[in-house]
């Protein structure tokens, strides 16, 4: 007994109290042991390109999925228009650094302040989504960020933004931009933007991913974490002991939604034609990071990277079997999904477990046992 | 002056009056009984009191204070902590996180100290721990702590509600029924513990309860309403000697 | 003159997103799932009038008959292989399942058909209506689309009100365990409903490439996507919501492309659903669920 009282919970959990705490440490290393084993295969030129060219698209993905399981896997609020904060942080970050690229030369200056500048934007977006939040729950909520996505989506692709000696000049029609002749049309509606520089690195992508992680799991391990997940499992409870709930929601939609903004820029610096479509910044591209979510499991932040990075390369992957890659990805998702939640695998697995415990538990007390 | 105060307090839903001219005054350490059939409206009344519903008319006062209309988290911030008849707990969280979600605005540090581990976050977190730690030991949970809330036996979960509700360091406590599904003996010791924590954390205590054994052994004084409306009101002994609420009760 | 034949063609477009929404709102009111997969329905249905009718050269009446058939089988199918083991799992978890079968929908359709876009020629054999000296000129598709809806709605209402398996819809999405406790066979109960939904989209889809003849393994998503916002726009889980939802989002996005913008007329519905939700929450013709505490 007195063994028992010496490793009391109180001084568990003062031990615990370090700035990283076991658990998101194996998710640190793993990222940094992924970068690295990468960053010197792709150094010593033993990747191939079609694989090396995944490794920001892939970052860009764990940013989208982390940040989106801040709102679905802990605040426990079903959203799929996170691919709309995306594509504002996209769009706000290659205009700037379009606009900037003469005039401040020093690149990872113009990088950062393109990223600070999306972050913002992003994040006034979703303090404009997490209004209706307030007041809308479960499916319904789900539709309206759907929409908002959608609406982003389309806005800008009718967006022309023009500079001239006078100016800015923004329209919904390039006839309408009336343009000075020395003027540069820098938004070009559904042509989108051309020529943002290509800052993006796997390095770049590492030091996000990392970010990320860190913001989110020292939000999650904190007064403000408890906070959100009281609200997710019990909203009545959580407003019994005070918790202003309006206030929680709009800060989780609020940095959720600058993540992705930061994952915009990432994505549109690594290409030189950035234009708005279905596929990344529409419905199917916020879906696609919510099945990450899912499948790496809810509120399991380890989980979302592991399952962004696997799912995201899975198709390319597959591309040896071209025809059939996303037929079979589709398989599998249902598979796993049938796999891991369905009654009669999960009863299947709990007669299983049930069996492992009692056995190393019989083990244990061995000699106690009565 | 008493320190809860509540005068003709009324809810009508639809056109049914649940709660009509509901009075009450509670000096400062009293431990006060809510009884009456199902339906009579006891629950309706906490709610009322923690701000769930708006009352439609009447109005209550805590410490001079009014409270009328107030939202729910707002009310707790000045002094009103309850538990509810259908535990509800942070199911996800472990029993040592749903202590110190109590503790939120007790102890209190920035998002941005959170998220950059600076300073007033360990020392909050340690001063969060110490008292949780301290609040689970009054409830012999302190061996738990590390359970997830959902996998506790009923009547620990029952416990940890109170925990979590004195950890909002309130001056009123509403218990709603909590006793409920617990054995002679749990209850004989949960009386014990009202008491002791009323003694201990300065408390008021409003409580609903069937068992009129916990009733009769904790309250001085019972209120006993029926189809929203008082019936009785006094000295619990004498209350419950009272015919119309043995009618009330036992039907004619 | 425009105005009335914009709004026509908004109406015979909003019906179609009825006949899809009611697809949507049958199956959350009673499985309370998001079938993602619904829109998907529509494209494989388009894909059997077409293969019937333009490979086979059956006639238009025969391929629509096949195409209900094909899709009623495959929509109770997807039920029982797909949905019926998540029947307890969390609603997130049957979404991603229901996501998985719309890709899988579209990649079988990918492979057998190929990413290139099929003319569909139209099932409707009615010739154009002139009306007001040819200044209103009403497609065939149109008016067919617009009467075969009303017919199928009217039938709907009949089915579910008067008949023993449509008023057992309504006990289990009113409540499953007490459904169950009545004797009513759940089961059955939502595969007949999944069926219904199905052979709708099946209509649907013929309706919907004949209006607007294009049909690729894509076709269904927009229209699911825009029947769903309808669902919700009624209120999802509500018949009559569901119908009226449709029937207004196509009028809204056909009269915002004639005179707004085509390119607007997408975010336009969006954002008047956005509106509807925050003045309703709970849709136009949802319930308000209070918690109990």
């Amino acid at each position: 007994m007195s063994e028992k009282s010496a490793k009391s919970p109180l001084l568990k959990k003062k031990a615990a109290l370090r700035p990283v705490t076991k658990k998101n440490l194996v998710t640190y290393l793993m990222v940094i042991v992924f970068f690295a084993l990468f960053q010197t295969l792709s150094a010593t030129g033993n990747l191939k390109f079609a694989y090396k060219s995944l490794l920001v698209p892939i970052c860009t993905s764990v940013i989208m999925a982390v940040s989106l399981n801040l709102v679905v896997g802990v605040l426990g609020e079903l959203s799929l228009g996170h691919a709309g904060f995306m594509c504002v942080g996209a769009y706000v970050g290659s205009f700037f650094s379009v606009l900037t690229e003469d005039i401040i030369t020093v690149t990872w200056i113009r990088f950062t302040l393109a990223f600070i500048f999306a972050a913002v934007a992003a994040s006034i977006a979703g303090v404009i989504i997490g209004v209706p939040v307030l007041r809308l729950k479960g499916d319904y909520l789900a539709i309206v960020t759907l929409a908002f996505g959608e609406i982003i989506k389309s806005l800008v692709n009718v967006l022309y933004i023009g500079k001239d000696s006078n100016g800015f000049h923004i329209a919904m029609d390039s006839a309408k931009l009336n343009m000075e002749l020395d003027g540069m049309v820098i938004v070009k509606g559904p042509q989108g933007i051309n020529g943002t520089p290509k800052d993006s690195t796997f390095f770049i992508g590492f030091i996000l991913v990392m970010l990320t992680i860190f913001i989110v799991t020292n939000i999650m391990d904190s007064r403000t974490g408890r906070a959100i997940m009281s609200v997710r499992d019990n909203r009545i409870a959580a407003e019994s002991v005070g918790i202003n709930i309006t206030k929680y929601k709009l800060i989780v939609f609020t940095i959720s939604a600058a993540i992705a903004g930061c994952a915009g820029v990432l994505y549109s610096h690594n290409l030189t034609t950035l234009s708005a479509n279905t596929n990344n910044f529409g419905y199917n591209m916020s879906i696609m990071i919510l099945v990450y979510v899912v499948l790496g499991g809810l509120g399991n932040i380890r989980g979302s990277v592991i399952a962004a990075a696997v799912l995201y390369s899975l198709p390319e992957l597959l591309r040896g079997f071209s025809k059939y890659r996303m037929l079979i990805y589709a398989i599998v998702l249902i598979v796993m999904m049938i796999v891991n939640n369905g009654s009669y695998f999960v009863k299947l697995k709990e007669k299983y477990s049930y069996k492992f415990y009692k056995k190393i538990n019989s083990k244990k007390n061995g000699k106690e046992a009565v | 002056m008493a320190m809860l105060e509540v005068k003709n307090l009324g809810i009508k839903f639809g056109g049914l009056h649940a709660v009509e001219d509901f009075n009450l005054e509670l000096e400062k350490g009293a431990l006060y009984g809510l009884i009456g059939p199902n339906g009579a409206g006891k629950t309706t009344i906490f709610n009322l009191l923690t701000g769930v519903y708006k009352p439609t008319s009447g109005q209550f006062f805590l410490d001079g204070k009014e409270l009328t209309g107030k939202k729910p988290a707002d009310i707790n911030k000045a002094g009103i902590a309850r538990t509810f008849q259908n535990i509800r707990l942070f199911s996800n969280l472990t029993v040592f996180d749903n202590v110190k979600v109590g503790l939120h605005n007790q102890i209190k540090y920035s998002t941005t100290a959170a998220v950059f581990r600076l300073p007033a976050y360990f020392k909050s977190e340690r001063l969060m721990n110490e008292k949780a730690h301290e609040l689970l030991k009054v409830f012999e949970l302190d061996d738990s702590a590390d359970t997830l809330a959902s996998n506790l036996p009923y009547g620990k979960q029952r416990k940890l509600e109170i925990a979590r509700a004195i950890a909002t360091n309130p001056k009123l406590l509403l218990l709603d029924e909590p006793a409920a599904g617990m054995n002679p003996n749990e209850t004989k010791e949960l009386m014990d513990t009202i008491k002791f924590i009323r003694d201990k954390f300065q408390l008021t205590i409003l409580v609903i309860e069937h068992d009129m054994n916990l009733v009769s052994g904790i309250c001085e004084n019972i209120t006993v309403l029926n189809f929203g409306t008082e019936l009785a009101k006094g000295k619990t002994e004498e209350v419950l000697k009272n015919p119309e609420v043995i009618k009330a009760y036992l039907g004619k | 003159m425009k105005f009335l034949s914009q709004l026509i063609s908004g109406i015979s477009l909003g019906s179609i997103y009825s006949l899809i929404a009611l697809g949507y709102t049958m199956v959350y009111g009673i499985a309370k799932m998001l079938n993602f997969a619904h829109g998907d329905v529509i494209m494989i249905g388009g894909y059997v009038v077409y293969t019937a009718c333009v490979t086979a050269g059956l006639p238009a009446a025969a391929g629509v008959l096949i195409a209900i058939v094909f899709c009623t089988v495959l929509g109770v199918a997807i039920e029982r292989f797909a949905y019926k083991p998540l029947r307890s799992a969390s609603s997130l978890a049957v979404l991603i399942t229901a996501i998985g079968v719309s890709y899988l929908l579209q990649n079988v359709a990918l492979l057998i058909f190929g990413s290139d876009t099929k003319s569909f020629s139209s099932v409707v054999s009615l010739e154009p209506v002139s009306l007001a000296d040819g200044a209103l000129v009403i497609s065939g598709e149109t008016i067919v689309t617009i009467i075969v809806s009303v017919i199928i709605m009217v039938a709907l209402i009949v089915f579910i009100n008067k008949t023993r398996p449509g008023k057992a819809m309504l006990a289990v999405s009113e409540d499953k365990g007490a459904a169950q406790l009545m004797g009513i066979n759940v089961n059955g109960t939502i595969a007949l409903t999944f069926a219904i939904g199905s052979g709708l989209a099946a209509v649907a889809g013929a309706l919907l490439c004949s209006a607007y003849p294009a049909l690729s393994p894509y076709t269904g998503a927009m229209p699911g996507i825009k029947a769903f916002v309808a669902a919700v726009f009624g209120g999802i889980g509500s018949i009559p919501g569901a119908m009226i939802g449709g029937i207004l989002l196509g009028i809204i996005e056909n009269l915002s492309k004639g005179y707004i913008s085509s390119q607007l007329s997408d975010p336009i519905v969006f954002a008047v659903l956005i509106i509807v939700l925050l003045v309703k929450p709970t849709g136009l013709m949802g319930k308000k669920i209070n918690e109990k505490v």
